[in-house]
């Protein structure tokens, strides 16, 4: 704590340009003190991790200077940057799985023919006592959960003697349990005089264990403050440029009806794995049924399932509608092709997490993506491209989607433009239910609360919204219930309105939550 | 110092970069094109030079040859016409993204279905309904071995590229059998007949009417391909399987569908090339178009307009170069290499639409 004022890395007037005009990083200049946990805020796309790619050798800045412990540093790869005791953690883990975590740590290392196992093991284990880490350096990555991958490339990092270590997101991928050990980690690490510098969107985060924070805005340094003198308002509004409502909505909706009556969902994939296991779904019009889950939990199985894109093992989805003459009507449309379900008056969109991939051809224009889901109305052999091209302009107009025109690929739209396009017309084809994975993924503030407030929308008119999220507090605001996945299986269901962040945690790494997280441990 | 980090910077940057362009007007994209095809021009004119011609001689020479009479100008024509067509059939399967090589053996499928009406049904019917029979044998031919590589990729997920690759010696093969076997004319040596005059395409302004075929199959597919339900699917299911599978699109029904259209097209140009060319079926009746054609459709970007002009200028070439030849005893070789000297720049320029280079010093971008 001694050298807390010490600084550690010093930019001066770091830019970075892409493509000759993106400017990714205009005239950045701060500094980083030995010692001290930084927060380098900001929303997606305002140069965050540029900037740490250019500490960690895999950019080099266009303009600017770095000096690195007071001496004018050149950082022209991740080896050089190790050598100056710089070490970065990728929001995309850098490992090989058919390995041990030991083996990935010392992967790429100069050394002998052979390895000294128990040398290394015992240093590894050295490293995790000290840091309060968990790790067995025998254990193969392909046997590791997410947070474990993650301890591992932390502890590679430190292994090469970095003091430095800058963290993308670290956790974007954890549970709140899980984070809170992270952090109790990083805290040792500026304890032993460490600097770490973490970067995030995460407000909470921010406040809980940073003690400053550099802001980021659309490529430029905004400003940096003390964390405890600062608040999350504050935060917002430096990091928007604006003052903004933090609050999500959720309005009450009186009359809700059953829309989908599903039980037993189960899916095998491709390898043999189960990746679903008998979950039972009720989706209500006029609701928000939030999916949390750790990443990979079949949430994408469950949404696509039940939008008919994937084959079931066993299971039925009765959908409860009404026939021609308005009578109630209840039918299992499991099995059934989308373009079956469409011809039997069943409408559901389906927002999918692949947004460009799946969701939208990347290549063609907003008119013919608009058209992607109605062209096959058209009577003839031809399609008419009238309709649609109106309803992208309508689109364009009623959503404030930047684009210089519904005739440009959506490829070269920005992620938020692009899921707008997306939702919008998947919001315009009526509903009765509404599917949508990870909507506000990469998507900048503004355009997450127009997301939300879609969504609501479509709840008041009645529809059946099933919404996968990742980010636990928007879950927990918007959702009615939440229902939460655990390795394929339904962990459980929640009142979103009475549920903590912390309950659905546990219900997210052990199947019935808390109760069999207790008998876990006493079994350990 | 500072001059000490300038030199590191150069040191790292490297001399040349190649940067994704992800914009560029057409304006800029066809001066490009204008600037690969001098450069080509300049670059063959070297070659000439080497050869001891005047490229100015040889150039002019090779454009009299080809479109200076009425007589040349018929026979570039007549080489045109199939790889428009074979042109219009490949990029049917590209614009899916299903890498199709079988123009060839498609053709030759056609060319024995047509044959087979030529030789044993000639003169029992009226020319027209003999014409559309064979026509549509040829068609039913070249779909069906169009369909086969598309079927087994929408059940197995085979690779098109080898499957397409193979049925064209299938075909060869099969041609050959013929020739030798019980298609063979009297008189020993492994040959088919001359067709009888009745199975011979008439002629309109003095080439055989093959050429009418090849502009109305330019509008159809160019319909096809913007206008119809069919060709928009065609093209999602191109770019991405699994938008199409989301959208409610049988993916592989696409697939088999777009396929027997397009081997139903190059079975035409089997059809015309008996029919109208050769007046007979060799194993040369492909003679390479459904490779040619490949080019074509590249050259023109799937577009079937362009595919025209494209066709017309391979021709040009071929038909060229054939004339230098003789006239100034350039050997077929290094005609070759005239073609293909100008085809790598139209070709190759490409790149430079989509990339750009950026040299070290000052971050300029070139092309």
């Amino acid at each position: 704590m001694s050298a807390q004022n010490e600084i550690a890395i010093q930019m001066k007037e770091v830019s970075k340009i892409f493509y000759g005009k993106t400017i990714a990083n205009d005239k950045i200049s701060l500094d980083i003190r030995r010692g001290e946990i930084l927060a380098l805020l900001g929303e997606n796309g305002s140069g965050k991790t540029t900037l740490v790619n250019m500490l960690s050798g895999i950019y080099f800045p266009d303009h600017g200077e770095i000096f690195v412990n007071g001496k004018k540093a050149s950082i022209r790869s991740p080896r050089d940057a190790f050598a100056l005791g710089i070490g970065m953690v990728h929001q995309h883990f850098k490992l090989i799985d058919v390995l041990t975590a030991a083996e990935n740590i010392i992967l790429g290392l100069p050394g002998g023919v052979t390895i000294d196992r128990k040398t290394l093991y015992g240093q590894i284990r050295d490293i995790a006592a000290k840091y309060g880490f968990d790790l067995s350096p025998e254990k193969k990555i392909y046997n590791m959960s997410v947070s474990e991958k993650q301890t591992v490339e932390i502890v590679k990092v430190l292994y090469r003697g970095a003091d430095i270590l800058i963290l993308d997101e670290p956790t974007a991928v954890l549970t709140p349990q899980e984070t809170t050990k992270l952090f109790a980690v990083l805290r040792r690490m500026k304890e032993d005089n460490k600097t770490v510098v973490i970067i995030t969107h995460k407000l909470n985060e921010v406040m809980e264990v940073s003690d400053r924070v550099h802001i980021l805005r659309k490529g430029r340094y905004v400003g940096t403050v003390d964390t405890k003198q600062t608040s999350v308002q504050e935060l917002t509004e430096k990091m928007v440029g604006r003052a903004i409502s933090l609050s999500i909505d959720r309005p009450e909706v009186a009359d809700k009806k059953l829309k989908i009556d599903a039980h037993g969902l189960t899916c095998v994939n491709e390898e043999g794995v189960t990746t679903l296991e008998g979950v039972d779904v009720q989706l209500y019009g006029g609701e928000i049924l939030g999916v949390a889950g750790i990443a990979g939990s079949g949430q994408k199985e469950l949404c696509e399932a039940i939008a008919g894109l994937q084959p079931l093992t066993a299971g039925s989805i009765v959908f409860h509608g009404q026939d021609a003459q308005g009578n109630p009507k209840a039918e299992d449309i499991a099995g059934r092709p989308p373009m079956d379900r469409i011809k039997r008056g069943i409408a559901m969109s389906f927002v999918p997490e692949d947004r460009l991939g799946m969701g939208l051809v990347a290549a063609m224009d907003m008119t013919d993506n608009v058209m992607l889901r109605s062209y096959y109305r058209n009577k003839g052999p031809f399609v008419d491209r009238q309709a649609p091209r109106k309803l992208a302009q309508d689109l364009v107009e009623r959503l404030e989607i930047v684009t210089p025109g519904v005739n440009v690929p959506v490829r070269l739209l920005s992620g938020g433009n692009v899921q707008k396009v997306l939702l919008g017309r998947e919001i315009a084809s009526r509903p009765q239910v509404l599917i949508v994975a990870y909507p506000v993924r990469g998507l900048d503030i503004n355009s997450s609360y127009t997301v939300y407030s879609l969504l609501n929308e479509e709840k008041k008119k009645g529809v059946a919204v099933l919404f996968v999220g990742e980010d636990l507090d928007v879950l927990l605001q918007i959702s009615d219930r939440i229902m939460v996945l655990c390795g394929g299986k339904l962990s459980g269901v929640v009142d979103a309105k009475t549920a903590s962040k912390e309950q659905i945690g546990l219900m997210m790494t052990h199947v019935g939550g808390e109760n069999a997280a207790k008998e876990d441990n006493g079994n350990d | 110092m500072t001059e000490q980090a300038a030199a590191a910077v150069k040191q790292h940057e490297p001399w040349l970069r190649i940067v994704n362009r992800p914009v560029i007007s057409r304006r800029k994209a066809w001066a490009i094109r204008a600037a690969a095809f001098i450069a080509a021009i300049l670059c063959g004119a070297l070659l000439i030079l080497l050869l001891g011609h005047s490229p100015f001689a040889v150039y002019s020479e090779m454009i009299k040859g080809a479109v200076g009479s009425k007589i040349s100008l018929v026979s570039t024509i007549k080489i045109a016409i199939p790889l428009l067509i074979a042109a219009l059939s490949v990029a049917l399967s590209f614009k899916m993204q299903f890498w199709n090589i079988g123009a060839e053996g498609q053709i030759l499928a056609g060319g024995i279905a047509a044959s087979y009406f030529a030789l044993y049904w000639a003169g029992a019917m009226p020319a027209l309904i003999l014409f559309l029979l064979m026509c549509a044998a040829a068609a039913a031919a070249g779909a069906l071995w169009g369909a086969i590589p598309a079927l087994c990729k929408a059940k197995w997920n085979t690779n098109e590229t080898l499957f397409t690759l193979m049925l064209n010696y299938v075909a060869l093969g099969l041609i050959k059998y013929l020739q030798a076997g019980p298609w063979q004319k009297p008189g020993g040596h492994p040959q088919i007949a001359m067709f009888d005059d009745a199975a011979r395409l008439p002629k309109i302004f003095d080439v055989h009417i093959g050429w009418i075929i090849a502009i109305v199959l330019v509008a159809v597919v160019s319909v096809f391909l913007s206008r119809s339900k069919h060709g928009f699917e065609t093209a999602v299911v191109g770019q991405s399987p699994n938008t199409a599978r989301y959208a409610g699109m049988h993916v592989g029904r696409v697939l088999v569908r777009t396929m027997i259209f397009a081997g139903a097209l190059a079975g035409i140009v089997g059809f015309i090339q008996v029919s109208g060319a050769d007046y007979t079926l060799t194993e040369n009746t492909a003679g390479g178009v459904g490779f040619t054609a490949i080019t074509v459709a590249w050259l023109a970007q799937l577009h079937p307009l362009a595919m025209m002009a494209v066709a017309v200028f391979i021709a040009v070439l071929e038909k060229g170069a054939g004339r230098i030849q003789t006239t100034y005893g350039i050997p077929a070789s290094a005609s070759d290499v005239l073609i293909g000297i100008i085809l790598f720049f139209m070709l190759g320029c490409e790149f430079f639409i989509h990339y750009r280079l950026i040299l070290r010093k000052g971050g300029k971008a070139r092309g």
